[in-house]
Protein backbone atom coordinates (compact mmCIF):
# COMPACT_ATOMS: atom_id res chain seq x y z
CA UNK A 1 0.00 0.00 0.00
CA UNK A 2 1.28 3.43 -0.88
CA UNK A 3 2.62 5.73 1.98
CA UNK A 4 1.80 9.15 1.81
CA UNK A 5 3.41 11.85 4.25
CA UNK A 6 0.81 14.01 5.96
CA UNK A 7 0.42 16.84 8.18
CA UNK A 8 -2.19 15.44 11.02
CA UNK A 9 -4.56 18.06 10.39
CA UNK A 10 -4.95 17.07 6.72
CA UNK A 11 -5.16 13.46 7.53
CA UNK A 12 -7.78 14.20 9.87
CA UNK A 13 -9.83 15.66 7.12
CA UNK A 14 -8.89 13.02 4.80
CA UNK A 15 -10.21 10.25 7.36
CA UNK A 16 -13.04 12.00 8.17
CA UNK A 17 -14.24 12.18 4.28
CA UNK A 18 -12.85 8.60 4.06
CA UNK A 19 -14.87 7.45 7.06
CA UNK A 20 -18.32 9.05 5.36
CA UNK A 21 -18.64 11.91 6.88
CA UNK A 22 -21.10 14.12 4.83
CA UNK A 23 -21.24 17.07 6.48
CA UNK A 24 -18.44 19.47 8.01
CA UNK A 25 -19.04 22.92 10.06
CA UNK A 26 -16.11 24.62 10.99
CA UNK A 27 -14.31 28.09 11.98
CA UNK A 28 -10.88 28.77 11.36
CA UNK A 29 -8.54 28.87 14.58
CA UNK A 30 -5.08 28.28 14.67
CA UNK A 31 -2.90 25.76 14.95
CA UNK A 32 -6.52 23.43 13.44
CA UNK A 33 -6.99 25.58 10.30
CA UNK A 34 -5.04 23.39 7.63
CA UNK A 35 -8.42 20.88 8.72
CA UNK A 36 -10.89 23.49 8.15
CA UNK A 37 -9.01 24.65 4.94
CA UNK A 38 -8.45 20.70 3.64
CA UNK A 39 -12.29 20.21 4.06
CA UNK A 40 -13.08 23.25 2.34
CA UNK A 41 -11.19 22.22 -0.87
CA UNK A 42 -12.02 18.47 -0.83
CA UNK A 43 -15.57 17.81 0.90
CA UNK A 44 -17.55 19.10 -2.09
CA UNK A 45 -15.65 16.92 -4.63
CA UNK A 46 -16.28 13.99 -1.85
CA UNK A 47 -20.01 14.51 -2.32
CA UNK A 48 -20.65 16.46 0.54
CA UNK A 49 -20.82 19.96 2.80
CA UNK A 50 -17.99 22.34 3.98
CA UNK A 51 -19.60 25.14 5.44
CA UNK A 52 -17.79 27.82 7.21
CA UNK A 53 -20.00 28.89 10.08
CA UNK A 54 -20.57 32.60 11.34
CA UNK A 55 -19.17 31.25 14.41
CA UNK A 56 -18.24 28.27 16.56
CA UNK A 57 -21.90 28.63 18.25
CA UNK A 58 -23.67 28.31 14.91
CA UNK A 59 -20.99 25.18 13.54
CA UNK A 60 -21.85 23.18 16.64
CA UNK A 61 -25.91 23.51 16.37
CA UNK A 62 -25.38 22.81 12.65
CA UNK A 63 -23.58 19.52 13.53
CA UNK A 64 -26.54 18.76 15.96
CA UNK A 65 -28.86 19.54 12.72
CA UNK A 66 -27.38 17.19 10.39
CA UNK A 67 -26.39 14.73 13.34
CA UNK A 68 -29.81 14.86 13.48
CA UNK A 69 -30.81 13.91 10.07
CA UNK A 70 -28.31 10.21 10.51
CA UNK A 71 -25.71 11.57 8.64
CA UNK A 72 -22.17 11.29 9.64
CA UNK A 73 -20.89 15.18 10.69
CA UNK A 74 -18.14 16.69 12.35
CA UNK A 75 -16.40 19.74 13.36
CA UNK A 76 -13.23 21.23 14.78
CA UNK A 77 -11.37 23.66 16.71
CA UNK A 78 -9.02 24.51 18.93
CA UNK A 79 -9.13 25.09 22.85
CA UNK A 80 -10.94 29.03 23.06
CA UNK A 81 -13.53 27.71 20.59
CA UNK A 82 -14.42 24.55 22.15
CA UNK A 83 -15.10 26.74 25.06
CA UNK A 84 -17.32 28.39 23.01
CA UNK A 85 -19.34 24.88 21.39
CA UNK A 86 -19.89 23.42 25.05
CA UNK A 87 -23.23 24.16 25.47
CA UNK A 88 -24.00 22.69 21.78
CA UNK A 89 -22.00 19.60 22.60
CA UNK A 90 -24.24 19.63 25.75
CA UNK A 91 -27.50 19.52 23.60
CA UNK A 92 -26.16 16.87 21.32
CA UNK A 93 -25.33 14.47 24.16
CA UNK A 94 -28.73 15.03 25.37
CA UNK A 95 -30.27 14.59 22.35
CA UNK A 96 -28.27 11.20 22.23
CA UNK A 97 -26.44 12.43 19.03
CA UNK A 98 -23.40 10.76 17.04
CA UNK A 99 -21.13 13.35 16.03
CA UNK A 100 -17.26 13.72 16.09
CA UNK A 101 -15.61 16.96 17.40
CA UNK A 102 -11.39 17.37 16.73
CA UNK A 103 -9.91 19.62 19.48
CA UNK A 104 -6.23 20.56 18.53
CA UNK A 105 -5.13 21.88 21.52
CA UNK A 106 -3.28 25.47 22.28
CA UNK A 107 -2.01 27.05 25.33
CA UNK A 108 -4.53 28.66 27.28
CA UNK A 109 -6.75 29.72 29.36
CA UNK A 110 -8.28 32.59 27.61
CA UNK A 111 -7.40 33.42 24.64
CA UNK A 112 -3.84 31.78 25.26
CA UNK A 113 -1.27 31.40 22.38
CA UNK A 114 -1.16 29.30 19.60
CA UNK A 115 1.65 26.82 20.77
CA UNK A 116 0.33 22.96 21.44
CA UNK A 117 -0.58 22.70 24.95
CA UNK A 118 -3.07 19.73 26.86
CA UNK A 119 -4.49 22.03 29.10
CA UNK A 120 -8.06 20.78 27.88
CA UNK A 121 -8.07 17.32 29.53
CA UNK A 122 -10.07 17.73 31.91
CA UNK A 123 -12.49 19.90 30.08
CA UNK A 124 -13.16 16.81 27.61
CA UNK A 125 -13.44 14.43 30.46
CA UNK A 126 -14.80 15.78 33.12
CA UNK A 127 -17.43 19.02 31.97
CA UNK A 128 -17.78 19.47 27.91
CA UNK A 129 -20.75 21.31 29.00
CA UNK A 130 -23.47 21.43 31.14
CA UNK A 131 -25.44 18.57 33.12
CA UNK A 132 -24.92 14.67 33.61
CA UNK A 133 -23.22 13.20 30.51
CA UNK A 134 -19.90 11.89 28.71
CA UNK A 135 -18.47 12.36 25.21
CA UNK A 136 -15.66 9.55 24.30
CA UNK A 137 -12.25 11.21 24.06
CA UNK A 138 -9.65 9.71 22.35
CA UNK A 139 -6.06 10.62 22.37
CA UNK A 140 -3.85 9.79 19.22
CA UNK A 141 -0.28 10.70 19.50
CA UNK A 142 0.90 9.74 15.55
CA UNK A 143 -0.24 11.22 12.67
CA UNK A 144 -1.00 7.23 11.69
CA UNK A 145 -3.11 7.09 14.63
CA UNK A 146 -5.24 10.69 14.23
CA UNK A 147 -6.71 8.60 10.97
CA UNK A 148 -7.17 5.23 12.70
CA UNK A 149 -8.79 6.93 15.93
CA UNK A 150 -11.27 8.96 13.72
CA UNK A 151 -12.38 6.07 11.85
CA UNK A 152 -13.07 4.38 15.31
CA UNK A 153 -14.63 7.66 16.66
CA UNK A 154 -17.43 7.98 14.29
CA UNK A 155 -18.39 4.11 14.51
CA UNK A 156 -18.24 4.26 18.11
CA UNK A 157 -20.38 7.30 18.21
CA UNK A 158 -23.03 5.86 15.77
CA UNK A 159 -23.33 2.34 18.03
CA UNK A 160 -23.10 4.47 21.45
CA UNK A 161 -25.35 7.09 19.78
CA UNK A 162 -23.08 10.04 21.73
CA UNK A 163 -20.66 12.11 21.07
CA UNK A 164 -17.24 11.90 20.21
CA UNK A 165 -13.85 14.20 20.03
CA UNK A 166 -10.59 13.59 19.17
CA UNK A 167 -8.21 15.35 21.99
CA UNK A 168 -5.18 15.98 20.09
CA UNK A 169 -2.67 19.24 20.46
CA UNK A 170 -1.21 21.60 17.99
CA UNK A 171 2.38 19.38 17.46
CA UNK A 172 -0.03 16.57 16.39
CA UNK A 173 -1.93 18.71 13.66
CA UNK A 174 1.05 20.48 12.78
CA UNK A 175 3.51 17.74 12.16
CA UNK A 176 4.13 15.58 9.31
CA UNK A 177 4.57 11.87 9.37
CA UNK A 178 4.54 8.76 6.70
CA UNK A 179 0.81 7.08 6.87
CA UNK A 180 -1.33 4.76 4.99
CA UNK A 181 -5.44 4.32 4.84
CA UNK A 182 -6.05 1.05 5.87
CA UNK A 183 -8.26 -0.64 4.15
CA UNK A 184 -10.52 -1.71 6.63
CA UNK A 185 -13.84 0.36 6.02
CA UNK A 186 -15.40 2.05 8.85
CA UNK A 187 -18.96 0.24 10.13
CA UNK A 188 -21.75 2.28 9.60
CA UNK A 189 -25.12 0.88 11.48
CA UNK A 190 -29.35 1.83 10.40
CA UNK A 191 -30.38 4.73 12.16
CA UNK A 192 -34.12 4.34 13.18
CA UNK A 193 -34.38 7.39 14.97
CA UNK A 194 -33.06 10.07 12.63
CA UNK A 195 -35.27 12.85 10.76
CA UNK A 196 -35.00 12.09 7.52
CA UNK A 197 -38.53 11.47 6.76
CA UNK A 198 -41.23 9.03 7.95
CA UNK A 199 -42.37 8.24 4.02
CA UNK A 200 -45.76 7.99 5.14
CA UNK A 201 -44.67 4.48 6.94
CA UNK A 202 -43.64 5.42 10.60
CA UNK A 203 -44.59 7.92 13.58
CA UNK A 204 -42.29 10.90 13.73
CA UNK A 205 -39.03 10.70 15.14
CA UNK A 206 -38.27 13.65 17.55
CA UNK A 207 -34.99 14.64 18.56
CA UNK A 208 -34.98 16.57 21.55
CA UNK A 209 -33.18 17.80 24.83
CA UNK A 210 -36.20 18.98 26.55
CA UNK A 211 -38.42 17.38 28.94
CA UNK A 212 -40.77 18.34 30.92
CA UNK A 213 -41.31 16.52 33.79
CA UNK A 214 -38.43 15.86 36.03
CA UNK A 215 -38.81 12.08 36.31
CA UNK A 216 -38.45 11.65 32.51
CA UNK A 217 -35.78 13.64 31.98
CA UNK A 218 -33.55 11.87 35.13
CA UNK A 219 -34.75 8.04 32.73
CA UNK A 220 -33.07 9.72 29.81
CA UNK A 221 -30.24 10.28 32.07
CA UNK A 222 -29.94 6.87 33.73
CA UNK A 223 -30.44 5.05 30.23
CA UNK A 224 -27.28 7.05 28.92
CA UNK A 225 -25.37 6.04 31.72
CA UNK A 226 -25.90 2.48 31.52
CA UNK A 227 -24.44 3.04 28.16
CA UNK A 228 -21.28 4.70 29.53
CA UNK A 229 -21.09 2.04 31.86
CA UNK A 230 -20.58 -0.60 29.24
CA UNK A 231 -17.99 1.80 27.59
CA UNK A 232 -16.16 1.71 31.10
CA UNK A 233 -16.23 -1.98 31.49
CA UNK A 234 -15.37 -2.97 27.74
CA UNK A 235 -13.95 -0.23 25.73
CA UNK A 236 -10.94 1.80 27.58
CA UNK A 237 -7.33 1.24 25.50
CA UNK A 238 -4.13 1.85 26.46
CA UNK A 239 -0.79 1.23 24.84
CA UNK A 240 2.21 -0.18 27.13
CA UNK A 241 5.94 0.21 26.37
CA UNK A 242 8.42 -1.95 28.58
CA UNK A 243 6.09 -2.23 31.63
CA UNK A 244 6.56 -5.91 32.39
CA UNK A 245 9.33 -4.97 34.83
CA UNK A 246 8.56 -1.20 35.32
CA UNK A 247 9.54 -0.27 38.60
CA UNK A 248 8.89 3.85 37.66
CA UNK A 249 6.12 3.90 35.11
CA UNK A 250 5.24 6.98 33.29
CA UNK A 251 1.67 7.62 32.31
CA UNK A 252 1.64 10.01 29.19
CA UNK A 253 -1.01 10.60 26.07
CA UNK A 254 -0.58 12.37 22.94
CA UNK A 255 2.02 14.04 21.38
CA UNK A 256 3.65 14.06 25.49
CA UNK A 257 3.91 10.49 24.86
CA UNK A 258 6.07 10.52 22.22
CA UNK A 259 8.52 12.82 24.12
CA UNK A 260 7.96 10.29 27.13
CA UNK A 261 9.00 7.33 24.99
CA UNK A 262 11.86 8.90 23.98
CA UNK A 263 13.16 9.66 27.82
CA UNK A 264 11.47 6.12 28.67
CA UNK A 265 14.46 4.43 26.55
CA UNK A 266 17.25 6.62 27.87
CA UNK A 267 16.17 5.99 30.95
CA UNK A 268 16.68 1.80 30.42
CA UNK A 269 20.18 2.54 28.51
CA UNK A 270 20.75 4.56 32.13
CA UNK A 271 19.99 1.29 34.18
CA UNK A 272 17.08 2.43 35.55
CA UNK A 273 13.71 0.40 34.49
CA UNK A 274 11.31 2.59 33.61
CA UNK A 275 8.03 1.89 31.38
CA UNK A 276 5.25 3.73 29.42
CA UNK A 277 1.87 3.63 29.77
CA UNK A 278 -0.02 5.33 27.31
CA UNK A 279 -3.87 6.05 27.79
CA UNK A 280 -5.55 6.30 23.97
CA UNK A 281 -9.14 6.64 25.43
CA UNK A 282 -8.95 9.60 27.74
CA UNK A 283 -12.20 8.72 28.40
CA UNK A 284 -13.28 6.01 29.48
CA UNK A 285 -10.26 6.10 31.36
CA UNK A 286 -8.44 2.82 31.56
CA UNK A 287 -8.13 2.16 34.70
CA UNK A 288 -7.34 -2.00 34.54
CA UNK A 289 -4.61 -1.41 32.10
CA UNK A 290 -2.77 1.27 34.42
CA UNK A 291 -3.52 -0.98 37.39
CA UNK A 292 -1.68 -3.69 35.20
CA UNK A 293 1.20 -1.76 34.21
CA UNK A 294 2.08 -0.36 37.59
CA UNK A 295 2.35 -4.25 38.99
CA UNK A 296 5.73 -3.86 39.56
CA UNK A 297 5.99 -0.06 39.82
CA UNK A 298 7.66 1.94 42.60
CA UNK A 299 6.60 5.13 41.66
CA UNK A 300 4.28 6.89 38.69
CA UNK A 301 5.37 10.16 36.87
CA UNK A 302 2.78 11.45 35.09
CA UNK A 303 3.56 13.68 32.12
CA UNK A 304 1.60 15.80 29.94
CA UNK A 305 1.44 19.59 28.84
CA UNK A 306 -0.43 21.00 31.21
CA UNK A 307 -0.13 21.64 35.27
CA UNK A 308 -1.22 17.87 35.90
CA UNK A 309 -4.88 17.27 34.87
CA UNK A 310 -4.44 13.83 34.60
CA UNK A 311 -3.14 12.81 38.11
CA UNK A 312 -5.80 12.46 39.86
CA UNK A 313 -7.05 9.84 37.32
CA UNK A 314 -4.30 8.01 37.25
CA UNK A 315 -4.41 8.24 41.58
CA UNK A 316 -7.89 7.06 41.42
CA UNK A 317 -7.15 3.89 39.54
CA UNK A 318 -4.01 2.43 41.27
CA UNK A 319 -6.19 3.80 44.59
CA UNK A 320 -2.90 5.77 45.84
CA UNK A 321 -1.23 2.02 46.33
CA UNK A 322 1.18 3.57 43.98
CA UNK A 323 3.05 7.58 44.98
CA UNK A 324 2.29 9.23 42.09
CA UNK A 325 4.30 12.56 41.12
CA UNK A 326 4.11 14.81 38.29
CA UNK A 327 6.22 16.90 35.97
CA UNK A 328 4.60 19.06 32.97
CA UNK A 329 5.40 22.17 30.99
CA UNK A 330 2.18 25.00 30.43
CA UNK A 331 1.17 27.84 28.64
CA UNK A 332 2.61 26.53 24.95
CA UNK A 333 5.62 25.00 26.19
CA UNK A 334 6.55 21.43 25.25
CA UNK A 335 8.64 19.44 27.67
CA UNK A 336 11.61 18.16 26.42
CA UNK A 337 13.03 14.80 26.55
CA UNK A 338 15.86 15.78 29.23
CA UNK A 339 13.71 17.27 30.90
CA UNK A 340 11.58 13.64 31.44
CA UNK A 341 14.53 12.05 31.57
CA UNK A 342 15.91 13.50 34.20
CA UNK A 343 13.15 13.49 36.30
CA UNK A 344 12.67 9.34 35.82
CA UNK A 345 16.52 9.15 36.38
CA UNK A 346 15.33 11.14 40.01
CA UNK A 347 13.02 8.84 40.87
CA UNK A 348 14.56 5.48 40.04
CA UNK A 349 17.63 6.86 42.39
CA UNK A 350 20.25 6.75 39.49
CA UNK A 351 22.80 9.01 40.02
CA UNK B 1 24.55 39.78 -4.68
CA UNK B 2 25.76 36.36 -6.87
CA UNK B 3 22.25 34.84 -6.86
CA UNK B 4 19.01 35.22 -4.67
CA UNK B 5 17.26 31.96 -4.85
CA UNK B 6 13.75 31.79 -4.10
CA UNK B 7 12.39 28.21 -2.34
CA UNK B 8 8.74 27.85 -2.97
CA UNK B 9 6.22 24.15 -2.90
CA UNK B 10 3.37 22.46 -1.84
CA UNK B 11 2.82 21.98 1.98
CA UNK B 12 5.49 19.73 3.53
CA UNK B 13 7.30 19.25 0.29
CA UNK B 14 10.60 19.87 2.10
CA UNK B 15 11.55 23.79 1.39
CA UNK B 16 12.78 24.85 4.92
CA UNK B 17 15.07 21.74 4.94
CA UNK B 18 16.43 22.54 1.28
CA UNK B 19 16.78 26.09 2.37
CA UNK B 20 18.98 25.13 5.40
CA UNK B 21 20.86 22.93 3.17
CA UNK B 22 21.95 25.66 0.55
CA UNK B 23 22.70 28.23 2.97
CA UNK B 24 24.96 25.55 5.19
CA UNK B 25 26.68 24.39 1.89
CA UNK B 26 27.02 27.87 1.05
CA UNK B 27 28.43 28.60 4.00
CA UNK B 28 30.95 25.75 4.34
CA UNK B 29 32.47 26.93 1.32
CA UNK B 30 33.01 30.42 2.70
CA UNK B 31 30.34 32.13 1.17
CA UNK B 32 28.61 35.38 3.09
CA UNK B 33 24.80 33.66 3.17
CA UNK B 34 21.39 34.75 4.18
CA UNK B 35 18.13 33.11 4.96
CA UNK B 36 14.77 34.56 5.03
CA UNK B 37 11.90 32.96 6.56
CA UNK B 38 8.79 33.95 4.14
CA UNK B 39 6.44 31.62 5.73
CA UNK B 40 3.11 33.21 6.50
CA UNK B 41 1.36 30.23 6.87
CA UNK B 42 3.10 27.60 9.31
CA UNK B 43 2.69 28.54 13.10
CA UNK B 44 5.27 26.17 13.77
CA UNK B 45 8.03 23.70 12.39
CA UNK B 46 9.68 26.48 10.06
CA UNK B 47 13.30 27.68 9.43
CA UNK B 48 13.35 30.49 12.03
CA UNK B 49 13.35 27.53 14.71
CA UNK B 50 17.22 26.30 13.14
CA UNK B 51 18.16 29.73 14.72
CA UNK B 52 21.32 28.20 16.22
CA UNK B 53 21.99 26.21 13.37
CA UNK B 54 22.62 29.39 11.26
CA UNK B 55 24.19 31.21 13.75
CA UNK B 56 26.88 28.26 14.39
CA UNK B 57 27.73 29.09 10.32
CA UNK B 58 27.22 32.70 10.25
CA UNK B 59 24.16 32.70 8.55
CA UNK B 60 21.91 35.80 8.39
CA UNK B 61 18.92 34.47 9.24
CA UNK B 62 15.83 37.26 8.41
CA UNK B 63 12.47 35.96 10.48
CA UNK B 64 8.95 37.56 10.60
CA UNK B 65 9.15 39.45 13.83
CA UNK B 66 6.16 37.51 15.20
CA UNK B 67 7.73 34.01 13.88
CA UNK B 68 7.39 31.38 16.98
CA UNK B 69 5.74 33.98 19.41
CA UNK B 70 1.91 33.23 20.65
CA UNK B 71 0.71 35.87 18.12
CA UNK B 72 -0.85 34.89 14.61
CA UNK B 73 0.39 37.96 12.62
CA UNK B 74 2.17 37.07 9.77
CA UNK B 75 4.10 40.60 9.47
CA UNK B 76 6.54 40.83 6.48
CA UNK B 77 9.03 43.61 6.62
CA UNK B 78 12.74 42.61 4.94
CA UNK B 79 14.69 44.83 3.28
CA UNK B 80 15.50 42.19 0.44
CA UNK B 81 17.99 45.56 -1.02
CA UNK B 82 19.64 45.21 2.14
CA UNK B 83 19.86 41.57 2.22
CA UNK B 84 21.29 41.46 -1.18
CA UNK B 85 24.08 44.27 -1.12
CA UNK B 86 25.06 42.52 2.42
CA UNK B 87 25.30 38.73 1.04
CA UNK B 88 26.62 36.75 -1.81
CA UNK B 89 23.64 34.75 -1.56
CA UNK B 90 20.36 34.67 -0.04
CA UNK B 91 17.75 31.97 0.47
CA UNK B 92 14.13 32.69 0.79
CA UNK B 93 12.38 29.99 2.12
CA UNK B 94 8.38 30.37 1.17
CA UNK B 95 5.60 29.39 2.90
CA UNK B 96 3.59 26.14 1.07
CA UNK B 97 1.21 26.45 -1.49
CA UNK B 98 -0.16 29.74 -3.13
CA UNK B 99 -1.59 30.80 0.22
CA UNK B 100 2.27 30.95 0.98
CA UNK B 101 3.26 32.47 -1.85
CA UNK B 102 1.27 35.72 -1.57
CA UNK B 103 4.05 36.98 0.35
CA UNK B 104 5.79 36.83 -2.89
CA UNK B 105 4.21 39.40 -4.27
CA UNK B 106 5.00 41.92 -2.22
CA UNK B 107 8.28 41.95 -3.50
CA UNK B 108 7.91 41.14 -7.08
CA UNK B 109 9.08 44.63 -8.21
CA UNK B 110 12.01 44.11 -6.17
CA UNK B 111 12.31 40.12 -7.24
CA UNK B 112 12.44 41.21 -11.17
CA UNK B 113 14.87 43.91 -10.85
CA UNK B 114 17.21 41.16 -9.51
CA UNK B 115 17.14 39.51 -13.52
CA UNK B 116 19.46 37.10 -14.08
CA UNK B 117 20.45 36.74 -10.59
CA UNK B 118 17.22 35.46 -9.75
CA UNK B 119 16.47 32.01 -9.50
CA UNK B 120 12.69 30.68 -8.00
CA UNK B 121 13.11 26.83 -7.41
CA UNK B 122 9.93 24.28 -6.86
CA UNK B 123 10.71 21.50 -4.47
CA UNK B 124 8.58 18.25 -5.55
CA UNK B 125 7.83 15.63 -3.17
CA UNK B 126 5.85 12.56 -4.58
CA UNK B 127 5.15 11.48 -1.09
CA UNK B 128 3.18 14.37 -0.14
CA UNK B 129 -0.67 13.61 -0.26
CA UNK B 130 -2.50 15.43 -3.07
CA UNK B 131 0.49 16.10 -5.43
CA UNK B 132 1.52 12.68 -5.76
CA UNK B 133 0.87 12.71 -9.49
CA UNK B 134 3.01 15.63 -12.69
CA UNK B 135 0.10 16.77 -13.13
CA UNK B 136 -1.35 17.90 -9.34
CA UNK B 137 2.31 18.79 -8.90
CA UNK B 138 2.45 21.46 -12.32
CA UNK B 139 -0.63 22.65 -11.07
CA UNK B 140 -0.05 23.71 -7.45
CA UNK B 141 3.46 25.29 -9.18
CA UNK B 142 1.22 27.51 -11.82
CA UNK B 143 -1.14 28.66 -8.54
CA UNK B 144 2.25 29.37 -6.77
CA UNK B 145 3.50 31.73 -10.50
CA UNK B 146 -0.15 33.33 -10.47
CA UNK B 147 0.30 34.27 -6.75
CA UNK B 148 3.72 35.40 -6.94
CA UNK B 149 4.02 36.60 -10.38
CA UNK B 150 7.22 35.40 -10.96
CA UNK B 151 8.02 32.12 -12.79
CA UNK B 152 10.20 29.60 -12.00
CA UNK B 153 13.57 28.55 -13.17
CA UNK B 154 14.32 24.75 -11.81
CA UNK B 155 12.60 22.03 -9.81
CA UNK B 156 14.21 19.84 -7.19
CA UNK B 157 13.18 16.49 -6.14
CA UNK B 158 13.11 16.15 -2.51
CA UNK B 159 10.44 13.04 -2.58
CA UNK B 160 10.93 11.50 0.71
CA UNK B 161 8.88 9.57 3.38
CA UNK B 162 10.80 11.79 6.37
CA UNK B 163 13.14 8.84 8.49
CA UNK B 164 11.41 6.00 6.62
CA UNK B 165 12.72 6.76 3.35
CA UNK B 166 14.77 4.58 1.44
CA UNK B 167 16.88 4.31 -1.86
CA UNK B 168 13.88 2.54 -3.82
CA UNK B 169 11.33 5.21 -2.70
CA UNK B 170 13.84 8.06 -4.19
CA UNK B 171 14.46 6.03 -7.00
CA UNK B 172 11.19 5.57 -8.10
CA UNK B 173 10.13 9.46 -7.77
CA UNK B 174 12.72 9.90 -10.67
CA UNK B 175 9.82 8.94 -13.32
CA UNK B 176 7.69 11.77 -11.36
CA UNK B 177 9.91 14.40 -11.51
CA UNK B 178 11.30 14.25 -14.89
CA UNK B 179 7.87 14.00 -16.42
CA UNK B 180 7.28 17.82 -14.25
CA UNK B 181 10.44 18.58 -15.78
CA UNK B 182 9.41 17.78 -19.45
CA UNK B 183 6.11 19.25 -18.74
CA UNK B 184 7.38 22.36 -17.57
CA UNK B 185 9.84 22.75 -19.97
CA UNK B 186 12.20 23.43 -16.37
CA UNK B 187 15.18 21.95 -15.46
CA UNK B 188 15.35 19.20 -12.56
CA UNK B 189 18.42 20.71 -10.55
CA UNK B 190 19.07 18.22 -8.45
CA UNK B 191 17.79 14.98 -6.82
CA UNK B 192 18.17 14.99 -2.44
CA UNK B 193 18.53 12.36 -0.89
CA UNK B 194 19.30 12.14 2.98
CA UNK B 195 22.58 11.14 4.48
CA UNK B 196 22.75 7.65 4.87
CA UNK B 197 20.95 6.68 1.67
CA UNK B 198 23.15 6.50 -1.61
CA UNK B 199 20.34 5.76 -4.31
CA UNK B 200 20.90 5.60 -8.14
CA UNK B 201 19.57 8.35 -9.51
CA UNK B 202 21.30 11.79 -11.13
CA UNK B 203 22.14 14.57 -10.51
CA UNK B 204 22.14 14.09 -6.82
CA UNK B 205 22.55 15.82 -3.54
CA UNK B 206 22.80 15.04 -0.02
CA UNK B 207 21.24 16.43 2.61
CA UNK B 208 21.33 16.74 6.28
CA UNK B 209 17.89 16.50 7.82
CA UNK B 210 17.91 19.45 10.03
CA UNK B 211 14.03 19.72 10.76
CA UNK B 212 13.72 16.97 13.45
CA UNK B 213 10.75 15.46 15.24
CA UNK B 214 11.15 17.42 19.43
CA UNK B 215 11.31 13.96 20.58
CA UNK B 216 14.81 13.27 18.99
CA UNK B 217 16.37 16.05 20.20
CA UNK B 218 18.65 15.99 23.56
Amino acid sequence: MERNLMKGNEALAEAAIRAGCKCFFGYPITPQTELSAYMAKRMAKAGGVFLQAESEVAAINMVLGAASAGVRAMTSSSSPGISLKSEGISYIAASDLPCVIINVQRGGPGLGGIQPSQADYLQATKGLGHGDFQVLVYAPSSVQEMINLLTKAFDMADEFRMPAMILADGLLGQMMEPVEFPEAKTHQIPKPWATNGTGMKRKHNIINSLYLTPEELEKTVLDRYKRYEVLENEHTEAETYLTEDAEILVAAYGATARVAKSAVIKAREAGVKAGLIRPITLWPFPKKEIVKASENAKHILVTEMNMGQMVDDVKLAVECRVPVSFFGRTGGMVPKPSEILDKILELGGAE
Amino acid sequence: MKKFTVITGHYGAGKSNISANLAVKLADAGKKAAVIDMDIVNPYFRTADLSELFESRDITLAAPEYANSNLDIPVLNFDLEQLAAENEYVIADVGGDDAGAVALGKYSRTLESFGDKLDMLYVINRYRYLTGTPEDAIAVMREIENVARIRHTGIINNSNLGFETTNKDIENSINFAEKISEKSGLPLIFNAYMRGLDPEVSPKTEVEVYVRPIWEIY
